[in-house]
C-alpha cells in the first residue's frame, strides 16, 4: 500500500504529489503536499533521510484569518518574550516532534527568517529557544513558521519552571562527578592496601599515612559536597521527628568518616573506611540521579496535558467565528466552544444551559449542569452541545494557575509498588535503627573492640536504598520504553495494571479506523433533493465533534440550525428553517414522528446515518471509513498474548461485523448508547476481566474512565485525553501488543528486583550483626545490590534497532 | 617506592583539572540535550 511521503499514512485515494529531489512523491493531502514542498523548496530534503518517525500531519488550515497574527501584535507577544537589547527571545513547547531530525528541521527553518539570530530546539524536551531582532520579526513570524511545517508552536509564558528543572540536573550530575571521581581515587589506594594486606607483605608505614591522608583530602569533598542533600536531608527527618531513607545513610557517613579521621591523625594504624564511604556516597546519589530523571521525563507529560488547553479560540463577532490564538482573548469577547472543547477562558454563560466537565479542576469527573449567567472555568471541557461564553479572564489571571497546580501535583505521584515499597522501607529503617542500637549494645558487653565496626557494617549493609530504586529504576526504564514506541504514560500506576490485562475493547470509528469519515452513498426517500438533505445534514452536524459529523462538512453552506441539541450515542436535534429535522440513527430519528422505525431494506454495508423530520425518513447517508492497517496486526499480537479483543460501537450491526471479520475480532457489541457501553465494560469487570479501553471519541470519555486501562487515541478528542491513562501518540495501534509484553516484563523485574534485595537485606543483616561482615564488604556488598537492581531495570531500556522509515540514525539516543 | 610521594599529588592536580573540566562543561549546558548533537554535523550555515 502506497503511504504518504510525508506523514505516512495511508494515501485514501489522493493523486496529489510533491516534488521532493526531483522525484514525484505521493502526499495525502494538500497539508502535507504543502510541508512537503516547503521543506524541499528550502533545500531541507535532507530531512527526509534522517528522520527515525514519520513527519507531523499539518491540522488542516483554521479556515479565515491567520491564526497567529495576534501573536505580531507586541502587546500580546510580550507575555511570551524577553527582550535582552534589541533581541526578542521565546521558548516554545513544540507538538509533534517525533525525533531529533524533527528539530534539525525547526532550527534550520528558523535560522532562515530574516532577523532570527539564534534557533536552539532541544529534541529531548520538545522546546524550542529562539531568539530575533525584534525590529526584523516578531513571535507570529517564529509560531508560523513552525506552524507551516506542521508542527503545533506554543509559546511558554513561564519558562522558569524548565530552568529550574535544568539547574536541578546539571546540580546533581555535578554532585555524582564529584563522588565518582572520589571513589575511583580512594579505591585506588584502598585496593593497594588490600591487595599487600593478601599478599601478606607489609607496606611502609609512611607510605601508608601518606594513602589516609590523601585518601582523607579525596573523601571530604565527597561527604561534604555530594553528599550535602542527604545530610541535609537527615537534618530536616530530626527536624520533623521523621524517618526517611536520609538518617541512617547520614549516620553511618558521619559515623564512618568521623572514625576514619580519628584513626588518620591518632596514626595507631587502625582501620579507614573512605572507601567504604565515597562508594557508598556514589551508588546513593546515582540512584537519586535515575528518580530524578524519571521525574524530569514525568514533567514531559503534564506538558502533553497543559497543551490540552486549546492554542485557539473561537471567538464569534455577530455572525462571523473566527479562530484566534488564546492569547488574542480579551475581556468581554464572546467565545464558541464545541462539545468536546476545552473552555478557553474564564466565562459566563450566554446559552440556557450547559454540561461542563471540570474534572480537571475540581476532579470530581461527573459533568456538572451550568444555567445562563453561571460563572464557567477555563480548563474545563464542554462535554454537552455548542456553547458561547462572554470571557471575563484572560489566561494570565483564570484558573490555569490551579491547573498548573494539579498537573505539579500529577507529578509528584509515584506508582503505588513504589509507595508500598516506601513505606515497607520506612519501617525496615526503624528497625535497622533499633538494631544497630542493639548491636552497639551488646557489643560493647561481649568485646568493645569490635563493637563500632559491627555497627558500622549493620548501618551500611541495611540501607535499603536496592529496595527503594527497584521500583523506579523499572518504572523509568519502561517509561523510556513506552514514549519511543509511541505510547505516552500519562498516569504511571497504569503500567502495574496494563501489566494484567486479559480483554482490550475498542471502540470504532476513529480507533480501528482512520476516522476520516467520507460520504458513501446517500438514498433519498422522496420528499426532498439529494442535495438540499446534504445541505440539512451539513447545517446540523457543524457544531458537532462526533467523527461522523464531519464526512458532511464539506458540504457546509448559509444554511444555519438553531437550537441544536446532542444526544450522545444517538444523534443531533436541530432547527433548520423553523423545520425540526433530526439526524443520527434510525431510531433516534423515528421518535421524532413517535413511530417505531420502519424496516427499510438497503444494500448499504458501512455505516448508514438517517435524516428525518417530524413526517418520518428524508434519507439514508452510507459513511465509508477506512479501516487502520495496524489494527489487524494488533488483534493478532493480543491474541497471541491470550488478550481476548471486542468492538463496543454505537454503529449498526452491519458496519461493526464487516470491520470485525476485517480485523479478525471475535467479538462485537453494536448500537451501543455511552451509559450501556460503561455498563458493558462494568459487566465485563464483574465478571472477573481486567479490561483496557481503546477509544478516541468525546463519547468514549465515560467509558475510558471505567475501564481499568484506558488509551486514547493522540488524534482524539481532546476529553478522551483527559480521561485515559495513555495516548497513543502516533496512532498506531500496533505497539498495544508490544506495550502489555513491556509491562508484564516490567512487572516482573520490578518484583525481581524487590524480592532480591529484600532477601539481600534481610540476610546481611544478622551477619553483619554478629561481626561476620568488615564495613568495607558491607559497602561493596550494599553498591552492588543497587547497581545489580538498576542493571536488571536497565534490561528494559530501549535498544539500538533498525527503524523502517528513512535510515538509520546515527546513533541510538538514550535519554 | 617514593615516586609515588610525586605522582600521586601530581594525580590528584589532574583529577582537579577533570573536575573543573567537567564543572565548565555541566554548566556550559554540554549535557542537557545529548540526543541533538549528532545532527550537528549537519549545519550548512556555520
Amino acid at each position: 500500500m502506497t503511504r504518504c511521503f510525508h506523514c505516512n499514512e495511508p494515501l485514501q485515494g489522493s493523486t496529489l504529489t510533491a516534488r521532493v529531489d526531483d522525484r514525484a512523491r505521493p502526499v495525502c493531502c494538500h497539508g502535507c503536499l504543502a510541508v512537503a514542498e516547503l521543506i524541499a523548496d528550502t533545500g531541507l530534503s535532507d530531512y527526509y533521510r534522517l528522520r527515525d518517525a514519520p513527519g507531523a500531519k499539518p491540522e488542516p488550515a483554521a479556515t479565515g484569518a491567520d491564526p497567529w497574527a495576534a501573536l505580531t501584535r507586541p502587546e500580546i507577544s510580550a507575555q511570551f518574550t524577553r527582550r535582552t537589547g534589541e533581541l526578542d527571545s521565546a521558548t516554545f513547547v513544540v507538538d509533534g516532534m517525533r525525533c531529533a531530525a524533527c528539530g534539525w528541521l525547526i532550527d534550520r527553518t528558523l535560522k532562515r527568517i530574516p532577523g532570527v539570530a539564534e534557533a536552539t530546539t532541544n529534541g529531548a524536551t520538545g522546546r524550542t529557544r529562539v531568539s530575533w531582532r525584534c525590529a526584523e520579526s516578531s513571535l507570529g513570524d517564529v509560531a508560523r513558521a513552525i506552524a507551516q511545517l506542521g508542527y503545533g508552536p506554543h509559546p511558554l509564558s513561564d519558562a522558569g519552571a524548565l530552568e529550574l528543572q535544568q539547574a536541578e540536573r546539571r546540580d546533581a550530575l555535578k554532585r555524582l562527578l564529584v563522588a565518582g571521581f572520589g571513589m575511583m581515587q580512594v579505591m585506588m589506594f584502598a585496593v593497594a592496601t588490600y591487595s599487600a594486606d593478601l599478599a601478606g607483605e607489609i607496606m611502609d608505614a609512611p607510605l601508608l599515612e601518606f594513602f589516609r591522608i590523601v585518601s582523607l583530602l579525596v573523601a571530604t569533598p565527597v561527604v561534604f559536597y555530594s553528599a550535602e542533600p542527604i545530610l541535609a536531608g537527615a537534618l530536616r527527618n530530626l527536624q520533623t521527628r521523621t524517618i526517611g531513607m536520609d538518617l541512617p545513610v547520614a549516620v553511618a557517613l558521619l559515623l564512618a568518616y568521623g572514625a576514619s579521621l580519628w584513626n588518620t591523625f591518632r596514626g595507631s594504624g587502625a582501620d579507614v573506611y573512605f572507601d567504604s564511604v565515597t562508594m557508598f556516597i556514589f551508588f546513593v546519589i546515582l540512584g537519586r540521579f535515575v528518580q530524578m530523571t524519571v521525574r524530569h521525563r514525568t514533567t514531559g507529560v503534564t506538558d502533553a496535558l497543559a497543551r490540552q488547553l486549546p492554542a485557539c479560540a473561537h471567538r464569534v463577532n455577530g455572525d462571523d467565528v473566527r479562530d484566534v490564538p488564546l492569547a488574542a482573548l480579551e475581556r468581554g469577547d464572546v467565545v464558541l466552544v464545541r462539545p468536546g472543547e476545552v473552555l478557553p477562558a474564564d466565562g459566563e454563560l450566554l446559552d440556557s444551559q450547559a454540561s461542563i466537565d471540570e474534572s480537571l479542576l475540581t476532579g470530581e469527573s461527573a459533568a456538572v449542569r451550568k444555567r445562563a449567567g453561571d460563572r464557567l472555568a477555563a480548563g474545563a471541557l464542554n462535554v454537552g452541545n455548542a456553547i458561547r461564553l462572554t470571557v471575563t479572564a484572560v489566561s494570565g489571571n483564570t484558573t490555569l494557575s490551579h491547573i498548573a497546580s494539579l498537573l505539579q501535583g500529577a507529578q509528584t505521584q509515584r506508582p503505588r509498588l513504589s509507595k508500598a515499597a516506601d513505606l515497607a522501607a520506612a519501617r525496615f529503617l526503624k528497625l535497622v535503627l533499633i538494631g544497630a542500637g542493639l548491636t552497639c549494645a551488646s557489643w560493647l558487653v561481649a568485646d568493645p573492640s569490635r563493637a563500632f565496626t559491627a555497627t558500622l557494617a549493620v548501618l551500611v549493609v541495611a540501607c535499603p536504598c536496592a529496595f527503594a530504586i527497584a521500583m523506579p529504576a523499572a518504572v523509568s526504564a519502561a517509561t523510556a520504553q513506552l514514549a519511543r514506541s509511541g505510547l505516552l504514560l500519562s498516569r504511571i500506576d497504569a503500567l502495574e495494571t496494563l501489566a494484567r490485562i486479559d480483554r482490550v475493547v475498542f471502540d470504532k470509528t476513529g480507533t480501528l479506523t482512520h476516522g476520516d469519515v467520507a460520504l458513501g452513498r446517500c438514498a433519498t426517500l422522496g420528499r426532498h433533493s439529494e442535495y438540499e438533505c446534504l445541505k440539512i445534514a451539513a447545517a446540523l452536524e457543524v457544531a458537532s465533534e462526533h467523527p461522523l459529523a464531519r464526512a458532511f462538512a464539506r458540504f457546509g453552506n448559509n444554511m444555519r440550525a438553531e437550537q441544536v441539541r446532542t444526544v450522545a450515542g444517538a444523534g443531533v436535534e436541530g432547527t433548520v428553517d423553523g423545520k425540526v429535522y433530526r439526524i443520527g440513527t434510525r431510531d433516534f430519528v423515528a421518535m421524532l414522528r413517535g413511530v417505531p422505525a420502519p424496516s427499510v431494506a438497503t444494500e448499504f454495508s458501512g455505516t448508514v446515518v438517517t435524516l428525518g423530520d417530524a413526517d418520518g425518513e428524508l434519507a439514508l447517508f452510507e459513511l465509508r471509513d477506512v479501516p487502520r492497517l495496524s489494527a489487524r496486526f494488533a488483534v493478532a499480537g493480543l491474541s497471541e498474548l491470550g488478550i481476548a479483543t471486542e468492538i463496543l460501537s454505537g454503529d449498526d450491526r452491519t458496519a461493526v461485523a464487516t470491520l470485525a471479520a476485517h480485523c479478525a475480532i471475535d467479538q462485537f457489541v453494536y448500537r451501543q448508547s455511552p451509559a450501556q457501553k460503561v455498563a458493558h465494560v462494568q459487566s465485563l469487570q464483574a465478571a472477573g476481566h481486567c479490561v483496557a479501553m481503546v477509544g478516541d471519541g468525546i463519547n468514549d470519555a465515560p467509558v475510558l474512565a471505567a475501564a481499568d486501562v484506558s488509551i486514547a487515541m493522540g488524534r482524539g478528542a481532546a476529553l478522551a485525553h483527559a480521561s485515559a491513562d495513555m495516548v497513543l501518540i502516533g496512532d498506531d495501534l500496533a505497539c498495544l501488543p508490544a506495550a502489555i509484553r513491556l509491562a508484564r516484563r516490567t512487572l516482573r523485574i520490578a518484583r525481581q528486583n524487590l524480592v532480591w534485595s529484600a532477601v539481600y537485606n534481610f540476610g546481611a543483616l544478622p551477619l553483619a550483626a554478629f561481626g561476620l561482615i568488615p564495613p568495607w564488604v558491607a559497602a561493596i556488598g550494599m553498591s552492588l545490590s543497587s547497581v545489580a537492581v538498576v542493571l536488571s531495570a536497565a534490561r528494559l531500556l530501549p535498544r539500538a534497532e533498525t527503524r523502517d522509515v528513512g535510515e538509520q540514525s546515527p546513533q541510538a539516543v538514550l535519554s | 617506592m617514593s615516586i609515588l610521594f610525586v605522582l600521586i599529588p601530581l594525580s590528584l592536580g589532574l583529577v582537579a583539572v577533570a573536575g573543573w573540566a567537567f564543572f565548565w562543561a555541566v554548566g556550559n549546558g554540554q549535557f542537557d540535550d545529548l540526543g541533538s548533537a549528532a545532527w550537528d554535523c549537519l549545519r550548512d550555515d556555520d
